[in-house]
């Protein structure tokens, strides 16, 4: 769902703030596009769906509902299978809600971002800290233990202490699931031309690692296990769909602008592909309407490019690339073979940033911090 | 632009056979006036010649005054477009200087008599002061043109000293009349104190809309002597330029100081021995124009089969072979007193930049090249230049004319090394070398001592900028050796300054810190003792071969804190703190810490656009490829770059 009722500050996703969307126009081809996409794929049983965007909370239920039907008509959703929406605090009454729920939505990802409401002013929010907490208990509600909520840190100007207190307060609140995202100032946002142009001053370096080692230090204390580089879970409740990106496995994209990596058997194919569908809502929606799907490229990745990506991917994981789903990719050449011999990722081992051992090759509670710096390495050693 | 492009088309056609081009002048000769009837010179004796430079500070109208001249006589036809006629490049008009001297012979009935005045160009700077003095050597007269608005600058001061040294009658012109805050009363006050010329002498013009340059054209054939010199003696031609041509060769620029030439004679350079035979002769309209001879006291161009810019040096004498006669005083090889590296930007450019810069030094024999290579920059060369506009104008052609982008590191100059060490001087065979490379300093326990270049500056300024002007050549270690108030505002300083203390943003500092009202121009002052030392810069205390420098003892830490800050700003942050330090022998005198990342990972990392994700990270695994590991640091080519073009920001 690409639309958003306003563009958030630190915003650069490809969003669009209209007066009237068509919604009946737009669900017809995320219907159509999904369908098509399914049977492209041979996809048999969908293990999670995620409705992403933009803001999908402001598409109504009956859009949710159509989505979802059309997926297990053309695939198969076994009832197990998460389904998860993303949600504004300034859309998410209880009625909303259970609307959702009643469509087939199991997991919610509440944007909360803050719990101050001039930080949330700043990051142009549209909602209170105390609407945000209504949400996210509305939402514990009617999805106990599946609610996930979005919190963001490094604002400009925000202490390490004024973080530890935003922290505390999320504790209170949340759920099982919490994800503390560093804020990125994206080329072209409102946000990073007020700290290029000096009004507003640019967070330093040893400061936002000081914040992310507190919240890693109190999430862990509270019992969560730290998962992925920007989430935590408590009680097993980890996102699975956002780990099938991290395990590279097979997903769909649909919707403008979305991203796909899978192999078209439909096609006869047996190759995996990186697709992106049309980013402007307008020419995606003419697409799906003459051709089935608003697929703009598709690239077939080769064996190098796909292990690449899993190493780039799973190493964000406190599972790191398993010995299996490395063997997925490349049954020729072990983990071991690759990365055992000596070499970059050795001596990164030596360093203490890099584990390799029974379970697969992964990161250390150091090296998830600098894995930016880390991946350059190895993906030298892995072209060799 | 004219020559340049016509010698890049002419080359581009010429490449394939590999023939020499001067081979090819024979079946394929072209004159640039062709059709033309040769001219017989023997109608302008000696007493009705005139040979005259004009010289002047940047921009006060020198090549503006030579097209007025030569529309007056008929030299050339007078149009709106007669800009520069004699500054041909691209450069020379972008930058309103004279880089190449050109020159023009003009024809001019003066109460009766035809004269035969020869306009000698000069080019426009001291970093060609060499060049000036040759081509002033062929002159018996100048043409001083100063600025009625500006008045006499740093350059107006070093022209005349060359003038009045070589015994030139000088003409005090005062240009640019017509402008609104002209005062050329107070120009011609200044001249009189500074040069001794009485006020009544100077003639005001403006030669932008023509305003009197009819007298100056008087003024030339009363005021300048004829040369002095006979027909009868034998030849005797000074070279006071050189170009290349790629059909014809060499065409060298003379003055007959004795005797006559023409085709056929078969002459001999007093510098290099070789012997030749001359092709053709001619004078300059400006462009070339066959004659049947040229006769003492005349100045033209000459053709002989010289097959580099080398063999027809500036300041050498011709003569007729079997005929010697004694050499002209002053000739010295041009000698380069600035060294810079130059790099392609990409070393796949590296044949293209290598055929472009010996294309360039064709016309260019006082560029000096050596193949050079760095562990960070890849090959290359180690040019050396007359000064620092003569480097930068070099870039820029090199830019301009051959398209071509290149690495230029900061400029250093040549220091020596009297060497005490038996040792040492048996190995070089003498007892004082010259040092280009921080990797050839000798140990001080070696040598006797260091010396440096120094040069003898020039400053005209408005007085209010005197105490930042003073404390700036403090800073660069130069000493007062004159302060003059030339008139109530204006002030000329004179200071010896250590040449490298002005080779890198010297004249920049000047210029914003006046408000860009202060000229400068400087000339060679020979060497001095001078307390050097070699800095090594270390990175996690391992030596970084292509940063070390030779600085004075007084610059090092404030050079060493330099570049270790600038090191900072480009290195990136890796997973080890890193310590930047510079370091004499075994002494740190300066230290920056690069602190180790604690945090580099994207935050939201899903579905989304992992392929733009991927080619950033590919792009970061390849270039960590071509970086240069110093120790365990991995330091990206830009670092080099900026620090040895010395860029701070």
């Amino acid at each position: 769902w690409p639309y958003c009722r306003k563009r958030c500050s630190y915003c650069n996703f490809n969003t669009y703030v209209v007066p009237a969307v068509d919604e009946a126009a737009v669900r017809a081809c995320l219907v159509r596009e999904a369908r098509a996409l399914l049977r492209l794929s041979q996809v048999q049983s969908i293990t999670s769906v995620f409705f992403g965007g933009g803001t999908p909370s402001l598409a109504s239920p009956r859009t949710i509902a159509a989505v979802l039907e059309a997926v297990a008509e053309a695939a198969g959703l076994p009832a197990g299978a998460e389904v998860t929406l993303e949600a504004n605090p300034s859309s998410t009454d209880t009625t909303r809600l259970a609307g959702f729920k009643a469509a087939g939505v199991n997991r919610l990802s509440i944007g909360v971002q803050s719990l101050d409401d001039a930080e949330l002013r700043l990051l142009g929010r549209e909602h209170t800290a105390a609407e945000a907490q209504g949400a996210v208990e509305a939402a514990r509600g009617l999805f106990p233990g599946r609610t996930s909520i979005d919190l963001l840190f490094g604002l400009p100007g925000q202490s390490r202490d004024a973080w530890a207190q935003r922290l505390e307060a999320a504790l209170r609140l949340c759920d099982d699931h919490i994800s503390l995202y560093q804020l990125t100032l994206e080329r072209g946002t409102a946000l990073a031309a007020q700290v290029r142009g000096g009004t507003l001053p640019l967070p330093p370096q040893d400061l936002l690692a000081d914040m992310y080692q507190t919240a890693r230090t109190l999430l862990v204390a509270a019992g969560f296990r730290h998962y992925e580089v920007s989430n935590f879970a408590r009680k097993d409740a980890l996102s699975s769909h956002n780990l099938s990106y991290w395990r590279a496995d097979q997903y769909i994209g649909v919707g403008p602008g979305a991203h796909g990596r899978f192999v078209p058997r439909g096609e006869g194919s047996c190759r995996r592909e990186a697709r992106v569908q049309t980013l402007e809502p307008v020419a995606w929606m003419r697409e799906v309407q003459s051709q089935g799907h608003g697929t703009r490229s598709r690239v077939v990745l080769s064996p190098l490019e796909q292990v690449e990506e899993l190493l780039t991917l799973g190493l964000r994981t406190d599972e790191g690339v398993t010995h299996e789903r490395w063997g997925h990719f490349s049954p020729q050449l072990s983990l071991q073979a690759v990365f055992g011999a000596p070499g970059e990722a050795q001596a990164l081992q030596e360093q203490g940033w890099l584990l390799l051992d029974s379970g697969g090759l992964r990161c250390t509670w150091a090296g998830l911090a600098v894995l930016d710096s880390l991946l350059p390495d190895l993906l030298c050693q892995l072209q060799r | 632009m004219a020559l340049a492009g016509r010698t890049a088309a002419l080359w581009a056609r010429l490449r394939s056979p590999r023939l020499p081009p001067w081979l090819l002048s024979a079946c394929e000769r072209r004159y640039s006036s062709r059709g033309e009837e040769k001219l017989d010179m023997s109608t302008y004796p000696v007493e009705s010649i005139r040979n005259f430079s004009i010289i002047a500070h940047v921009d006060h109208g020198k090549s503006t005054l030579a097209d007025r001249l030569l529309e007056i006589t008929g030299t050339i036809s007078k149009t709106d477009r007669n800009k520069q006629v004699l500054d041909k490049l691209q450069v020379e008009r972008e930058r309103g200087i004279t880089v190449k001297a050109q020159s023009a012979s003009l024809f001019y009935n003066h109460e009766g008599t035809n004269y035969l005045l020869n306009l000698i160009d000069t080019p426009g700077h001291v970093d060609f002061s060499y060049e000036v003095s040759r081509s002033l050597s062929a002159c018996q007269g100048v043409i001083l043109v100063v600025d009625a608005n500006e008045g006499i600058q740093a350059q107006t001061v070093a022209n005349f000293y060359l003038a009045f040294e070589a015994q030139l009658s000088v003409i005090p012109v005062i240009n640019k009349i017509d402008l609104k805050n002209a005062d050329p009363e107070r120009v011609e006050k200044q001249i009189e104190k500074l040069f001794d010329i009485p006020t009544n002498e100077c003639i005001r013009i403006s030669a932008k809309l023509g305003t009197n340059v009819e007298k100056v054209l008087q003024k030339v054939i009363e005021k300048i002597p004829p040369p002095q010199c006979n027909i009868a003696d034998p030849l005797k031609a000074l070279v006071f330029d050189s170009t290349f041509d790629h059909y014809r060769g060499v065409v060298a620029n003379v003055a007959l100081f004795g005797g006559e030439i023409a085709k056929g004679n078969k002459i001999m350079s007093a510098h290099t021995k070789k012997r030749y035979e001359v092709n053709e002769v001619g004078i300059l309209t400006p462009n070339e124009q066959p004659t049947h001879k040229l006769y003492a006291g005349q100045v033209g161009y000459l053709i002989a089969g010289m097959k580099e810019v080398t063999e027809a040096q500036i300041g050498d004498t011709l003569f007729l072979y079997k005929q010697p006669v004694e050499p002209l005083p002053g000739f010295k090889s041009a000698k380069p007193m600035v060294f810079a590296g130059m790099y392609p930007v990409d070393q796949t450019e590296y044949n293209n930049l290598k055929s472009a810069l010996e294309r360039l030094t064709l016309n260019d024999s006082s560029v000096t090249v050596h193949r050079d290579s760095s562990l960070a920059l890849g090959a290359g060369w180690r040019l050396g230049f007359l000064g620092l506009l003569h480097m930068e104008v070099f870039n820029q052609r090199l830019e301009q004319e051959y398209n071509m982008s290149v690495i230029l590191t900061a400029p250093t100059v040549p220091y020596k090394a009297v060497l005490s060490s038996a040792k040492l001087i048996k190995e070089y065979g003498k007892d004082e070398i010259t040092i280009i490379n921080p990797a050839q300093f000798p140990d001080k326990f070696l040598v006797s001592e260091y010396l440096e270049p120094t040069v003898l500056g020039t400053i005209v300024t408005p007085h209010e900028y005197i105490g930042k002007i003073i404390a700036l050549c403090q800073d660069r270690r130069a000493v007062q050796k004159d302060m003059l108030y030339i008139d109530e505002n204006r002030v000329m300083l004179k200071y010896l300054f250590p040449l490298n203390e002005i080779v890198v943003d010297f004249y920049d500092a000047l210029k914003s810190l006046s408000s860009g009202y202060a000229s400068f121009d400087y000339e060679d002052a020979g060497y001095q003792a001078a307390d050097l030392i070699k800095m090594d810069i270390l990175l996690n205390g391992n030596p970084v071969e292509e940063l070390a420098t030779i600085v004075h003892n007084d610059k090092a830490y404030a050079t060493g804190k330099l570049l270790c800050e600038c090191l900072k700003e480009s290195i990136p942050r890796q997973l080890f703190e890193i310590a930047i330090q510079a370091a004499v022998g075994k002494k740190i005198i300066a230290r920056e810490t690069l602190k180790a990342y604690r945090k580099n990972v994207v935050a939201k990392c899903y579905g989304g656009d992992i392929t733009r994700r991927m080619k950033l990270l590919k792009r970061q695994a390849e270039s960590k490829r071509l970086m240069r590991k110093i120790g365990n640091v991995e330091v990206p080519r830009d670092a080099f770059i900026r620090v040895l073009k010395r860029e701070t920001d």
